[in-house]
């Protein structure tokens, strides 16, 4: 189990250090920072004395590495959109709004997903599961920006129920919530359906069905306790698809998190903002990925000897 | 899931001819195979010689005209909408666009990205997964660890940074989704071409004297294929998807492509008066997954039943 352990963090921390890599040879790629800096009229001699100043002169492998220092000391470089402000604490105040949007989500698959992917196995084969399957299929097949509109158009314009964008209520929270977990919702419910189908097949369910309990009890608790190792490890994956699935979500809610923020900054070409996002983002879903990892090991050894 | 248990209980009766019609399409994917056809394939080749209108040149005088069946809209007196004709079944977007020829249009710009993504992305993986399995140590280290990194790469940020670096393109997007689904061939290969390896007609092939790339292109390929070709059927549907969403953020295609991401994007801000705008591009893009993703789930059973859990 150590062994795994040592393995899988040194691969994330691998996979790390290509995310920074890529980012540092796109910076590079997308034009000479320098001709950003300067004015027009700058000299060459100019271009030379900013070359020195930020470092650029020096060969590439130690442009990288002072990269790599400063990313590790916080520093993600200033905004150019939003000037003097420092880019990774910009990103840091719209975290809380895009956890709140996360997090309720989540709650909302898992309330939604389990419950159903329950009643769908139990009644596997008929109009239920049909139904079930379809609900399934359509989550897996439409755009969420496209759902997000959608609802919006139902629930906000048509009716009035709710408001079309912005954060403040507990109201503004239902309808990117919906759109963002409805995706999750489907495949949470796939995942309890065929390992509850797995579970109601073992021994022990039948014994407990002879034992004489009854079925509700046989089905949720003796099977769902079982049945929930899957869903439950999914669960951390799932959160780091959620925080990054938040771009698209909040995009069109308008909703004031680090999405929203990302996207700003591409449309404003302000690359500082945009990578602190990115290697955030990207440390975000790696860890959730290594969390993940490490509880199958955990719960089914026999995934520490496959690697 | 081979379930052979017992039933619980007997199977309800059904009226024998609904039940021949359902064999049937169980047979064959009928459904998904018109959709496809209908709403990618058709489009996508014939689109000059359907479309009504231009996809990209609309007339002023004709913005926002409402699709067929929707009512006039008369509040107060004053006019708001006059009702849908034919000369537009679905309505036209702000700057008088037919909104029906842009989504025909956007099938073929679905199914190009979307095949040529997918061919590349298959090539590389195929070739490197092969690789990977057929000589095993350091070298398929070495792959393997880049399919780790790849797939903990989220896409749509590493999009996101390709737009801002490259500008938003066709290449950006074609790079991105490639960067994206190519480690997913690799890994499945791999695993088969191992399977494929330890087996007896390999070895006669090397005692016969056949050499390593004769092996990999003449005895393990041809028994993978089947494999390649499930998952790209499956990942058909991803890809358009992946597009759709890199479009709508302004990552993706560039406009004024007709593109269905991109027609949806149009249609946000003007979701309170005008919500065909963005409703019909959705509805393609969910026909278009929609079917893909059971036809894919269609040959898997078909073609290879072992990837059930892909």
């Amino acid at each position: 189990m150590q062994r795994f352990i040592i393995i899988r963090v040194f691969h994330s921390v691998l996979a790390l250090f290509a995310v920074s890599i890529i980012i540092f040879g796109l910076a590079r790629i997308s034009g000479d920072p320098v001709a950003m800096m300067l004015p027009i009229e700058a000299t060459d001699a100019d271009f030379a004395r900013v070359r020195a100043a930020w470092g650029l002169d020096k060969p590439l492998h130690i442009q990288y590495a002072t990269y790599v220092g400063n990313i590790f000391q916080g520093n993600f470089g200033e905004s150019i959109k939003w000037k003097g402000q420092d880019a990774l604490s910009l990103v840091l105040q719209r975290f809380p709004a895009t956890l709140e949007l996360s997090v309720f989500a989540l709650v909302i698959s898992a309330v939604i997903g389990l419950p159903i992917g329950v009643i769908v196995a139990v009644k596997k084969d008929t109009g239920v599961d049909l139904a079930g399957k379809i609900v399934a299929l359509l989550g897996q097949s439409m755009p969420s920006f496209w759902l997000g509109l959608m609802l919006m158009w139902v629930f906000a314009v048509q009716f009035g129920l709710l408001p079309t964008s912005g954060r403040g209520t507990f109201k503004h929270l239902i309808l990117p919530a919906v759109a963002l977990g409805y995706f999750q919702v489907a495949a949470v419910m796939r995942l309890t359906r065929s390992s509850m189908l797995e579970v109601l097949d073992t021994e022990f369910v039948k014994l407990a069905r002879i034992k004489g309990i009854s079925e509700n009890m046989v089905v949720w608790k003796h099977c769902l306790r079982n049945a929930l190792i899957a869903p439950l490890t999914y669960f951390g994956l799932i959160m780091g698809g959620f925080l990054t699935g938040s771009v698209v979500t909040e995009t069109v809610f308008g909703w004031p998190g680090i999405g929203l923020l990302a996207i700003d900054a591409v449309r404003a070409r302000d690359f500082q903002v945009v990578q602190s996002v990115v290697i955030l983002f990207a440390a975000i879903f790696i860890l959730s990925n290594l969390v993940v990892d490490i509880l199958y090991a955990y719960l089914d050894p026999r995934i520490r000897y496959t690697h | 899931m081979a379930n052979i248990a017992i039933p619980r209980k007997l199977p309800a009766y059904r009226v024998p001819g609904w039940r021949q019609v359902r064999e049937q399409a169980r047979r064959y994917p009928l459904v998904p195979l018109a959709i496809i056809l209908l709403v990618l394939v058709i489009p996508a080749i014939f689109a000059n010689v359907i479309a009504p209108h231009s996809p990209t040149v609309g007339s002023l005088s004709n913005r926002l005209q409402p699709p067929i069946g929707s009512g006039a809209e008369v509040i107060d007196g004053i006019v708001f909408s006059e009702g849908g004709t034919w000369a537009h079944p679905l309505g036209t977007d702000k700057q008088g666009r037919d909104i029906l020829s842009r989504i025909i249009y956007g099938a073929r710009v679905s199914l190009t990205v979307a095949s040529i993504s997918i061919i590349i992305a298959g090539i590389i993986g195929t070739t490197l997964g092969l690789i990977a399995g057929y000589f095993g140590g350091n070298i398929d280290h070495l792959i393997m660890r880049l399919v780790d990194i790849a797939l903990s790469i989220p896409g749509i940020l590493l999009a996101l940074v390709l737009a801002v670096a490259l500008g938003p393109s066709f290449q950006t997007v074609i790079i991105v989704i490639v960067v994206v689904f190519w480690s997913r061939y690799a890994r499945l290969v791999r695993g088969e071409t191992l399977a494929i390896k330890s087996q007896d007609f390999i070895n006669r092939a090397r005692v016969a004297g056949a050499s390593n790339f004769r092996i990999i292109t003449r005895h393990v390929f041809p028994n993978v294929v089947n494999t390649i070709i499930v998952l790209a059927t499956l990942e058909v549907g991803q890809v358009i998807l992946l597009e759709a969403s890199l479009s709508f953020l302004g990552a993706g295609l560039p406009k004024p492509t007709p593109a269905w991401g991109l027609m949806v994007a149009d249609g946000r801000e003007l979701i309170v008066g005008s919500w065909w705008v963005a409703f019909f591009p959705g509805i393609a893009i969910l026909l278009a997954v929609l079917s893909m993703n059971l036809m894919g789930d269609w040959l898997r059973d078909k073609l290879d039943p072992k990837l059930r859990n892909v």
